[in-house]
C-alpha cells in the first residue's frame, strides 16, 4: 500500500493511519477488501468545517497523537466493568482476544482468523458490503485495516438461546493505540439473535483511538435485538459505525447509549432494502466537562411498507457539546412508509451546546412521517412537586434528569442490560452534579 | 398549629390574597370555600412555597416557626403537606423511589433512620391498600398514565406515608366520582387523631358530607369574608356565592 500512501501528504492523518496497514499481517482472502478500503481512504476528501457530515465535529484530536497498533499482550483489566449476562461472550482487550475472559464456544460465533473456507466465503460476501462508506468515512479506514473480527452467523430459522456479548476493553499502553474492532452479523431468513456490544475502559487516562465497525445483514423475516453501549474514559477517541441491511419483513430493534469524550462520533446507517422491514432505534447520550459526542443516523427507505421509529434523548452539561443528526430518506418507491424521529435534549448549563438536526427527505406521496426536536430544561412544576414532598432541590433535579432518560432505559427488553445501565446511570447521576444542576 | 396573619400574596402581578388572617389549632379541620378566583388554591400554594407565588405582606407561623422563611422541602419535612389539585405526571421517575426518598427525608428530619427497602415496601403496600390503589401503581412512573381519581388517591397515599402535621387538600374532590370521593375521605378521616390539622379547600359542599369540618370559611376577593360552623357550607350550597357580594362583604 506504500504507493497509495505516497499520494498523500506525509504529515496528514490519512497517511499516518494508512501507514499502519503496511505493518500489519492479514490473511490473503481479506486483501481485496483491504486494498479497496485503502483506495477509498486515500481518495476521500479530509473533512473540515465545510463538510456537512462533520460540521460540528472537528477531527483535530486525531492529529495530537501518533497511533500504533497495540502490543500483542494482555494487560490486566478490572472485570467489574463487564456487564453480567448469561451469554456467548467474546472479550477483546485493546483489540486482542482474551480467551480466559471469553466464553465463545458456539457454532454461531467465530473469529475471522479461525474461519473455515465456508465461513471465509460468507464473510467475503458480506463484509464491507453492508457498510456505506460514502456516508461513513472511517468505514473505509476500517476496511483498509481489517485483519480480524467476529462473525456471528445464525442459520435459517435458528434462534440463539443466549445473547452474544462482545466486549471491547481499552487499557492504557505506553503509546496511544489504534484499535479497529470489526463485527459482522449475518442472520439468514427468520433467524433471531440478541447482540450486546459493550465498549469500556478502565478509569486511567488513555489516548487510544477506537474505530469500530459493525455490519448487520438481516435476511427475510430475521429479527435482531442489538444493544451497543459506549462507556469509556473521556480522553479516549471513538469513531464508530453500525450499518444494517434489512430484507423483507426483517426486524431490527437497536439501543445505543454513549458518554462523551474528547472525540466521539457514532454513525447508524439503516437500510430498508425490501418491503415490510421495521427498525426501532433508541439512543441516550450524556456529555459533561468539555466532552463531545456526535450521533449521526441515516435511514434509507428503499422499499414500501417499512417502518422506522427513532428516539434519541440526551443531557448536555458544563461546557460539553452534543450533535444529533437524524436523517430519514424516503425513496420514491417507498410508499406506505411509517417513520417517526424524535430528539429531546436537556441542557443543564448555559455553556452546554446541542446541535440537533432531524431531517426528513420524502420522495413518495403515500407516507406517514413525523419528526421533531426539543431542547429544554427541567420542568419547574415537577421540581416543586418533588420538593413539596421533602426532597432536596438537588435530589429532585437528579431524579428528574434521570427520569428523562430512564423512560428510554425502561424500554430495554433484556433485563441484564437494563439493570446494568440503570445502576450505572443512577450512580453517575448521584455522583455527577452537573448532569442535574443548572450551573450559571 | 398554624397562625396566618394579614397574609397578602401576588401571582403574575395580580394581588390574590389581601391581608388574610386565619388561625388553626391542633386537631381542627377547616374548610375553605368560595367562588372561583377567590384565592383558595393560592392559599395552599403559598403555604407550600410554590415558586411564582409572591408573598407581599403578613406572616405565617407554623408550630411557632416562621413558615414563609423556609425552603419548600423544609416545610414538607416540618410537616406541611399539600395535596395537589393537579398532581404532576413524571414519567421515568418511579413512584416507589420517589415515595421512599420522601419518607426517608421526613424520617431523617425527625432524627429517625432511613427505612430498609423491605420495610418501606411493606409500608407502601399497606398505604396503597388503604386508598384502594393497586400495588402495580407503585412501580409505575409518578402519576404516569393515572386517571384523575388514581392521582388523587396517590396524593392521599403520600399523605398517609408522610404523616404530616398539617394537611392541605387543594380541591381534592374535583374530578372524583362518588366512590373515589369516599375512599379519599376515609383516608383523611383515618388520619384525624386530635392532633393533626387539616385545611380542606373545596368549591362544593359535597366533600364536607364525608370530611366533616370544625370550621367553614368563605374566601372572597382574597380574604375571609365569613366564618362559621359546618352549617355554613350547607347555606352556601343552597344560596350559592353571589349573596356574599350582595351583602357587600
Amino acid at each position: 500500500m506504500s504507493e497509495l500512501i505516497n499520494d498523500l501528504p506525509q504529515a496528514s492523518v490519512q497517511a499516518q493511519l494508512l501507514q499502519l496497514a503496511d505493518r500489519q499481517g492479514a490473511p490473503d482472502w481479506l486483501a481485496p477488501l483491504r486494498l479497496a478500503g485503502a483506495r477509498e481512504w486515500r481518495d476521500a476528501a479530509w473533512p473540515d468545517r465545510r463538510t456537512e457530515l462533520w460540521k460540528y465535529t472537528p477531527l483535530a484530536a486525531l492529529r495530537r497523537h501518533r497511533f500504533q497498533f497495540p502490543v500483542d499482550i494482555l494487560p490486566a483489566w478490572p472485570d467489574e466493568l463487564l456487564l453480567d449476562v448469561d451469554a456467548i461472550r467474546l472479550v477483546f482487550v485493546n483489540g486482542v482476544f482474551d480467551a480466559v475472559a471469553s466464553r465463545s464456544q458456539h457454532a454461531a460465533v467465530v473469529r475471522f482468523s479461525a474461519a473455515d473456507a465456508q465461513q471465509q466465503t460468507l464473510i467475503a460476501r458480506h463484509l464491507g458490503h453492508v457498510a456505506t462508506t460514502s456516508r461513513h468515512l472511517f468505514a473505509s479506514l476500517s476496511n483498509a485495516l481489517v485483519a480480524d473480527g467476529v462473525l456471528v452467523h445464525v442459520a435459517r430459522d435458528q434462534v440463539l438461546d443466549k445473547p452474544v456479548h462482545i466486549v471491547h476493553v481499552a487499557v492504557p499502553q505506553a503509546e496511544p493505540v489504534l484499535v479497529s474492532p470489526r463485527v459482522l452479523v449475518v442472520l439468514e431468513s427468520h433467524a433471531q439473535l440478541e447482540l450486546i456490544e459493550q465498549f469500556v475502559s478502565d478509569s486511567q487516562v488513555q489516548h487510544s483511538f477506537v474505530n469500530s465497525l459493525t455490519e448487520i445483514h438481516c435476511g427475510a423475516g430475521a429479527q435482531l435485538r442489538h444493544y451497543r453501549v459506549n462507556l469509556e474514559q473521556e480522553q479516549q477517541l471513538h469513531v464508530g459505525g453500525v450499518h444494517v441491511d434489512l430484507w423483507r419483513d426483517a426486524q431490527y430493534r437497536g439501543f445505543t447509549l454513549a458518554e462523551g469524550s474528547v472525540l466521539k462520533r457514532i454513525d447508524y446507517q439503516i437500510n430498508h432494502q425490501a418491503a415490510g422491514a421495521s427498525a426501532v432505534l433508541d439512543g441516550i447520550y450524556l456529555t459533561r466537562n468539555q466532552q463531545l459526542l456526535d450521533y449521526h443516523t441515516n435511514v434509507e427507505h428503499k422499499a414500501p411498507h417499512c417502518t422506522t421509529n427513532e428516539s434519541f434523548r440526551g443531557i448536555v452539561a458544563d461546557e460539553a457539546r452534543a450533535v444529533f443528526n437524524g436523517r430519514i430518506h424516503i425513496h420514491p418507491q417507498a410508499q406506505q412508509t411509517l417513520a417517526e424521529l424524535n430528539n429531546r435534549t436537556l441542557l443543564t448549563s448555559d455553556r452546554a451546546e446541542i446541535d440537533t438536526k432531524p431531517e426528513l427527505e420524502i420522495y413518495a406521496d403515500d407516507v406517514k412521517c413525523a419528526h421533531g426536536a426539543t431542547v429544554s430544561q427541567l420542568d419547574a412544576t415537577a421540581q416543586f412537586y418533588l420538593r413539596s414532598r421533602g426532597l432536596s432541590e438537588t435530589q429532585a433535579r437528579s431524579m428528574l434528569s434521570f427520569g428523562f432518560i430512564n423512560e428510554l432505559l425502561q424500554g430495554i427488553e433484556q433485563p441484564a442490560v437494563r439493570e446494568h445501565l440503570h445502576r450505572h446511570l443512577q450512580r453517575l447521576f448521584a455522583e455527577t452534579l452537573p448532569l442535574t444542576v443548572t450551573t450559571p | 398549629m398554624l397562625e396566618i396573619r394579614n397574609l397578602s400574596a401576588r401571582v403574575e402581578g395580580n394581588d390574590i390574597l389581601r391581608q388574610l388572617t386565619l388561625s388553626i389549632r391542633p386537631g381542627e379541620v377547616h374548610a375553605i370555600m368560595g367562588p372561583n378566583g377567590a384565592g383558595k388554591s393560592t392559599l395552599g400554594n403559598v403555604l407550600a412555597g410554590r415558586p411564582g407565588y409572591e408573598v407581599t405582606g403578613g406572616e405565617v407561623l407554623f408550630q411557632g416557626k416562621d413558615l414563609l422563611a423556609m425552603e419548600i422541602e423544609e416545610r414538607a419535612r416540618e410537616g406541611v403537606f399539600l395535596a395537589f389539585q393537579y398532581p404532576v405526571e413524571i414519567p421515568g421517575v418511579s413512584n416507589m423511589e420517589f415515595l421512599k426518598a420522601a419518607v426517608d427525608a421526613r424520617r431523617r428530619h425527625r432524627g429517625e433512620s432511613e427505612l430498609s427497602s423491605f420495610d418501606f415496601m411493606k409500608l407502601a403496600r399497606d398505604a396503597a391498600k388503604r386508598v384502594s390503589l393497586d400495588q402495580a401503581f407503585l412501580k409505575r412512573g409518578v402519576n404516569e398514565g393515572f386517571s384523575g381519581g388514581e392521582k388523587k388517591r396517590n396524593e392521599i397515599m403520600q399523605m398517609l406515608l408522610l404523616e404530616p402535621s398539617l394537611c392541605i387538600l387543594d380541591e381534592t374532590d374535583s374530578g372524583l366520582d362518588i366512590d373515589a370521593l369516599q375512599v379519599v375521605a376515609a383516608g383523611v378521616n383515618a388520619m384525624r387523631d386530635g392532633q393533626r390539622s387539616f385545611i380542606v379547600v373545596t368549591h362544593y359542599q359535597r366533600l364536607l358530607d364525608y370530611i366533616v369540618p370544625d370550621h367553614v370559611h368563605v374566601l372572597a376577593a382574597g380574604r375571609i369574608a365569613r366564618s362559621g360552623g359546618k352549617e355554613l357550607a350547607l347555606e352556601l350550597e343552597a344560596r350559592g356565592y353571589s349573596w356574599l357580594e350582595d351583602e357587600g362583604v
